[in-house]
């Protein structure tokens, strides 16, 4: 029973974005943002709103970087960590495009991009796009504690990144020259993690789950690969999900890190274990990863998008934190 | 001439006296404070946990009498932190009681704290009406970084 | 991988970076103290100012309140909070962040369910189980009053 999805026809990413933040521009990877906003409101009134105005302006920077009009694409899979998503919805509701909301928590970047190279590849779309976002303050609020309630965070919480990213994957015209052509999608994975502060714990067997079975059903070896790339689990989840690989007897080299590390500048910015939210991930692969590509310093990528599956009610009834990691391979052509 | 001396004599002692209660403060608030990190570092209670917990107390340790000296050595440094709220609730019980009977039971507690909790309210709503939400640690977050990380080498 | 939940329960624990206990101690202490003691020259500036000697310390804690209340709309309460911990939470200060900080934050819900209804979300409890507390406390002093009398 292998759960590895080959694409056939190889759906390659046509155009990609990322828009960010402040504390995003300030990081690692401040100069592959096509966009940041030093506010962190896109010019609206809200946090909310800002995530949504972030997500219409990546699909908007992806359109254009690929000379298509919204009218070119005939799906749009997108996500966001906000409540009935409506991040993604108020957000791309004005480009007109059939569209499908996803909920996958900090995985929704991979799983878009999974759902979207799909239904290209099984030619029910000639165009599709994947676009996710997420919001500090935005989720902060919803997960958290109000802005500006002094609380200190634990060594192992994260930092929600302020990001959104966009991917428009389709078949022929102009390509960037890199194409998805394998997908494993992630088993729910529960080991009982109930502290909100440690998500990189709660995701990290779905992480190592994802992989391992991988690369035992794909006979390829980690060293075939450029980078092997997780979501967000952080410094702390990134350790948990090595040291569970390696118990396992597979042992991840250097090229194995993760977006959440990528992102931010540890020594500068005061971030603790690192980024999380759909937007890490997008960002990171939109623009850091994509440009990367583009200068063929990357050919092989396993990009394991990682998603915490609660929410503020779970939390507080006491359920613990089930992960999931969605696999995404791209290759350059 | 001798007022003078008796005058900056007495300054002298009650500049000490005040100089002596402003450390007592220091200390004893900050070692309430102290406590509570160490709670919330070696236990991982919330924030909003401990609180609750430290109002509590202050209203157990005024009951067993405990509070009462501890504000008059300390002044500040026991009656600011929150404790010090379940002191006022508590005294504030214990005084209208005296006064009234049962009926202090239900209306002590929130007098002696009506001045705190209506500075807030009032303050918070006016501060939500005159101030913008802003981005969490927006002021101290990021420093400029000219550094190349390692990560970008690869 | 096989670990039970239990096992990874454990392991996770172990793993986990510890917080600084010391360091954020030190700073707790350093901090809330600071508070208190500026809470105690405050005092004796309002006792010097002729109030009476029951209405200065209450005075003093709406003083620390409007400050708080000040650096919270400025935003700078939190950035302090990150460092200063428990330094910042445990003093009446941290009680005003409480009570401002989801008020500001929930403006944009309007003024009755916004600011209104979510003024109280984080500092709701402690307001609670202190009346609360209080209440029990009133009825044993009662009944021990009575028996004495």
């Amino acid at each position: 029973m292998s759960g590895i999805i080959k694409f056939g026809v190889r759906p390659e990413i046509l155009a990609s974005s990322a828009v960010g933040g402040y504390t995003e521009s300030k990081g690692n990877l401040g100069r592959y943002f096509d966009l940041t906003d030093p506010t962190d409101k896109f010019g609206k009134k809200t946090f909310e709103q800002a995530e949504s105005e972030m997500q219409r302006l990546a699909l908007n920077f992806a359109l254009k970087k690929s000379g298509l009009g919204p009218e070119d694409l005939e799906a749009v899979f997108a996500g966001d960590l906000m409540n009935q998503c409506t991040g993604s919805s108020f957000g791309l509701a004005g480009f007109g495009i059939p569209f499908f909301g996803l909920y996958g928590a900090c995985s929704t970047a991979a799983e878009s991009l999974i759902l979207a190279a799909m239904s290209v590849n099984a030619g029910y779309f000639s165009r599709a796009a994947a676009v996710s976002s997420s919001h500090n303050s935005a989720a902060e609020r919803q997960f958290r504690f109000p802005l500006g309630y002094g609380c200190q965070r634990p060594p192992t919480s994260q930092w929600t990144a302020t990001a959104s990213g966009a991917f428009i994957i389709g078949k022929g015209g102009e390509s960037t020259g890199v194409a998805l052509t394998e997908a494993l999608p992630g088993r729910i994975v529960d080991k009982g993690i109930t502290d909100q502060s440690n998500m990189g714990a709660a995701m990290a067997p779905a992480a190592a789950a994802t992989l391992y079975t991988y690369f035992t059903e794909s006979g390829n070896h980690p060293d075939d690969f450029d980078l092997i790339l997780t979501g967000d689990l952080g410094r702390e989840g990134h350790e948990i999900c090595y040291e569970l690989l390696s118990s396992s007897g597979l042992r991840l080299g250097e090229n194995f890190t993760d977006c959440g590390i990528l992102l931010y500048d540890s020594e500068a910015q005061d971030l603790h274990s690192g980024g999380s939210g759909c937007g890490c991930s997008a960002a990171v692969t939109a623009g850091f990863i994509m440009k990367r590509f583009a200068e063929s310093r990357l050919r092989n990528v396993l990009l394991v998008g990682t998603g915490a599956l609660m929410s503020p009610t779970s939390v507080l009834q006491g359920l613990a934190i089930p992960g999931i990691a969605h696999l995404v391979r791209f290759s350059s052509l | 001439m001798q007022v003078n001396t008796i005058n900056k004599g007495v300054k002298t002692a009650k500049m000490a006296e005040m100089t002596i209660g402003i450390i007592k403060a220091f200390v004893v608030g900050g070692a309430l404070c102290g406590l509570a990190q160490v709670i919330i570092d070696k236990t991982g209670l919330t924030p909003a946990r401990v609180l609750v917990a430290y109002v509590c107390s202050g209203v157990l340790l005024t009951a067993v009498g405990v509070y009462r000296p501890l504000v008059e050595f300390a002044g500040a440094g026991a009656t600011v932190p929150l404790t010090g709220f379940g002191y006022s609730l508590a005294k504030g019980t214990a005084k209208a009681i005296d006064e009234h009977g049962a009926f202090g039971i239900i209306s002590g507690g929130l007098s002696g704290t009506a001045a705190g909790i209506t500075a807030a309210i009032v303050l918070g709503f006016i501060a939500a009406l005159i101030f913008p939400s802003q981005p969490k640690f927006r002021n101290l977050v990021s420093r400029n970084s000219t550094r190349k990380s390692q990560n970008e080498q690869n | 991988m096989n670990l039970t939940n239990t096992e990874y329960k454990k392991y996770v624990k172990k793993h986990a970076v510890p917080s600084p206990v010391i360091k954020d101690t030190v700073k707790a202490f350093a901090a809330g103290g600071t508070i208190c003691a500026f809470g105690q020259v405050l005092q004796y500036f309002y006792l010097w100012l002729g109030m009476e000697k029951e209405i200065a310390p209450v005075m003093v804690s709406v003083t620390l309140i409007l400050v708080s209340v000040v650096m919270t709309g400025l935003g700078f309460y939190d950035s302090v909070a990150r460092h200063s911990g428990a330094g910042t939470l445990v003093p009446i200060t941290g009680f005003a962040n409480a009570v401002v900080s989801p008020a500001i934050d929930n403006k944009a819900e309007g003024l009755v369910l916004g600011i209104g209804a979510k003024l109280f979300s984080v500092a709701g409890p402690v307001i609670l189980f202190g009346t609360l507390s209080s209440v029990v406390y009133g009825v044993f002093y009662y009944v021990l009053k009575a028996f004495k009398v």
